[in-house]
């Protein structure tokens, strides 16, 4: 096994942990907020590959337009979503929360497949970035590199949003005392609304992110929610932090544990989610207390 | 138990008894089976307080270990029910060490992932469960010598281990120690501060429905002479959960009551147009109940008006 077979895995596993990054991120910063886990995180992320492929087929709306266009009309339905039902849920136990994202879960990806088939269909890369780029070491596919790029420079502006920014520290303030901050003034619901909105929209642009890559088919998001569940857990629940570090560092165990033995491909993230919460219930980067 | 309850157990007990003869017997053979799985994931939810959404580890990985025994190396399918329960009893008690120190969402989300690591390894390891294909199995086998090929013979002897298993759950719940189950669900910190081992209580909890789901899933791969990897999926999980509730969680008559009617809707939505997506008018029904049926079907018959009775 040659190093520069090593680096090149090494970079696949940089670029699926940037759609675990993306996931996460969208679902911590939903959870930071509405206390609920968004178990339709991965119906958005299918919404938004198909959105991206409607797009091309009847407005022929090109890659990158979809890269903005795809998440803002996703986010839309998810803001109605948020103010017609979850608001509803605000006050019961979380538990229920994650019931009915469940229950829509069910019923967006069945109607997906009655309008689209079970089957999917492919989307082309975007000619500007098929091809390879060549990385000093190697030649590598650059669209895994645009993929790589754009997670690592949203995550990072999300993370200023909600970190750094003032509405992000209101975001926050909202989350610790909603009571307090409402008789300061502040929109509270809108504040919801606009957090989850900004999940969701995290969650479809992994979507378009992934259109390209894989067949773009109903249940495309099943199987990587799950994922997203044990590295957010693994991160520690709603830490921002933690889901986009253990979002990239999962990615690239994920790969080069398949490098060593391949069959280990479809469980070590929950293998180690499974150490982690034995040694550490809060997860990697949560505060003890929380959950 | 509540008067209304137990008029609603005796009419589910008769529907029980009659069922072959209003159903195929086969599908009447999986009401029954689901109807305990959501007894067992019961247990865990509508009376520890902790919702569960991996049963389908104990439910698929049980049906698993029959189909094995059965097909591959001839055990009697006694033995191989009780192996299976065996499997599911140790995973249950090693899963349970793990997540009973967490609760509420956290716990939904554990179980769920550590319930994907079973389905990936039955994925893999295709020489011993058949993979993506499933395991079929050509007969049910015997029961200590005994054929149980008739359908309608096979309802009954599992619908007395069914009976006997609700019963069981009936017993705990009643029991002290289903006491202090509600009130950890109720009051978890007080409950601790009383002096009670909350942990102990909760990984007992879940042993027992994690051993209960086994029962029902072994009988379920006997009664369809098949183990496959959806029996493993957490759609799976969900779907039980959704009986649970439906039902009526927490009342053990409802999610009897919710597994039949899931059964129900499932058949007739297969009939229509739109068959191969029943879930997606499982995920309607169940979305309104979430919203505004929480209580479920045995729940909204407890909340009717009822004369107080003299207890």
């Amino acid at each position: 096994m040659s190093a520069d077979y090593l680096a090149s895995q090494l970079f696949n596993g940089l670029a699926s942990g940037a759609y675990y990054a993306l996931l996460a991120l969208g679902l911590s910063v939903i959870f930071g907020t509405l206390r609920i886990i968004n178990f339709a995180h991965g119906a958005m992320y299918m919404l938004g590959a198909f959105a991206t492929y409607y797009g091309a087929q009847y407005l022929h709306l090109n890659f990158f337009l979809a890269l903005i266009a795809a998440p803002l009309v996703v986010a839309a339905l998810g803001t109605i979503f948020e103010v017609v039902f979850l608001r509803r849920l605000q006050g019961t136990d979380p538990v229920y929360g994650l019931l009915f994202t469940f229950a829509t879960t069910l019923v967006v990806v069945n109607l997906m497949r009655i309008l689209a088939g079970a089957m999917g269909s492919p989307y082309n890369i975007p000619d500007a970035l098929s091809g390879a780029t060549n990385l000093g070491f190697t030649l590598y596919p650059t669209y895994k590199l645009f993929v790589i790029v754009v997670s690592v420079v949203v995550c990072a502006l999300v993370w200023w949003f909600v970190e750094r920014s003032l509405l992000g520290a209101r975001i926050r303030a909202a989350t610790e005392n909603p009571m307090l901050v409402r008789a300061l003034g502040i929109d509270t619901p809108r504040l919801i609304t606009i957090t989850f909105g900004l999940g969701v929209a995290i969650a479809a642009l992994a979507g378009v992110l992934a259109a390209p890559t894989t067949n773009v088919y109903p249940s495309m998001g099943d199987d990587i929610i799950i994922y997203t569940f044990a590295i957010v857990v693994i991160g520690g629940l709603g830490s921002i932090t933690g889901s986009i570090v253990m979002g990239f560092a999962l990615g690239v165990l994920q790969t080069l544990g398949a490098v060593w033995y391949p069959p280990i491909a479809t469980t070590l993230i929950f293998i180690v989610m499974v150490i982690v919460i034995a040694l550490r219930p809060s997860g990697l980067f949560g505060r003890p207390e929380s959950g | 138990m509540d008067a209304r309850l137990r008029i609603l157990l005796i009419l589910v007990a008769l529907a029980g008894l009659a069922l072959p003869k209003l159903i195929y017997p086969i599908v009447a053979i999986d009401v029954l089976c689901f109807a305990l799985f959501a007894v067992a994931l019961d247990l865990l939810f509508g009376f520890a307080g902790l919702l569960s959404f991996g049963q389908a580890m104990f439910w698929g990985g049980s049906a698993y270990v029959v189909a094995i025994l059965v097909q591959t190396f001839h055990v009697d399918a006694a033995l191989a029910v009780a192996a299976a329960i065996g499997y599911a009893t140790i995973l249950a008690v090693i899963v349970g060490l793990l997540v009973v120190r967490r609760s509420g969402i956290y716990f939904a989300m554990i179980t769920l992932a550590i319930a994907q690591i079973e389905y990936f390894a039955a994925v893999e390891l295709k020489g011993l469960t058949g993979g993506e294909n499933g395991l079929p199995m050509d007969s049910r086998g015997t029961f200590f010598g005994v054929h149980l090929a008739n359908d309608t013979l096979f309802y009954y002897v599992a619908l007395v281990v069914v009976a006997l298993c609700v019963w069981l759950v009936m017993r705990v719940v009643g029991s002290p120690f289903g006491t202090v189950l509600r009130a950890i669900r109720q009051n978890e910190t007080r409950t601790i501060a009383l002096g009670y081992r909350v942990n102990r209580f909760k990984l007992a909890t879940f042993v027992l429905s994690g051993a209960l789901c086994g029962v029902a899933g072994a009988l379920y791969a006997l009664g369809n002479r098949l183990a496959g990897l959806e029996m493993i999926d957490w759609h799976t999980s969900g779907a039980v959960v959704m009986m649970a509730i439906l039902g009526g969680s927490g009342t053990i008559v409802g999610p009897i009551i919710g597994a039949g009617i899931y059964q129900v809707i499932e058949y007739f939505v297969s009939k229509t147009p739109i068959g191969q997506e029943t879930d997606l008018v499982m995920g309607l029904v169940f979305a309104f109940c979430i919203l505004a049926f929480r209580q479920g079907i045995a729940g909204g018959v407890l909340s009717l008006p009822w004369r107080k009775t003299s207890t």
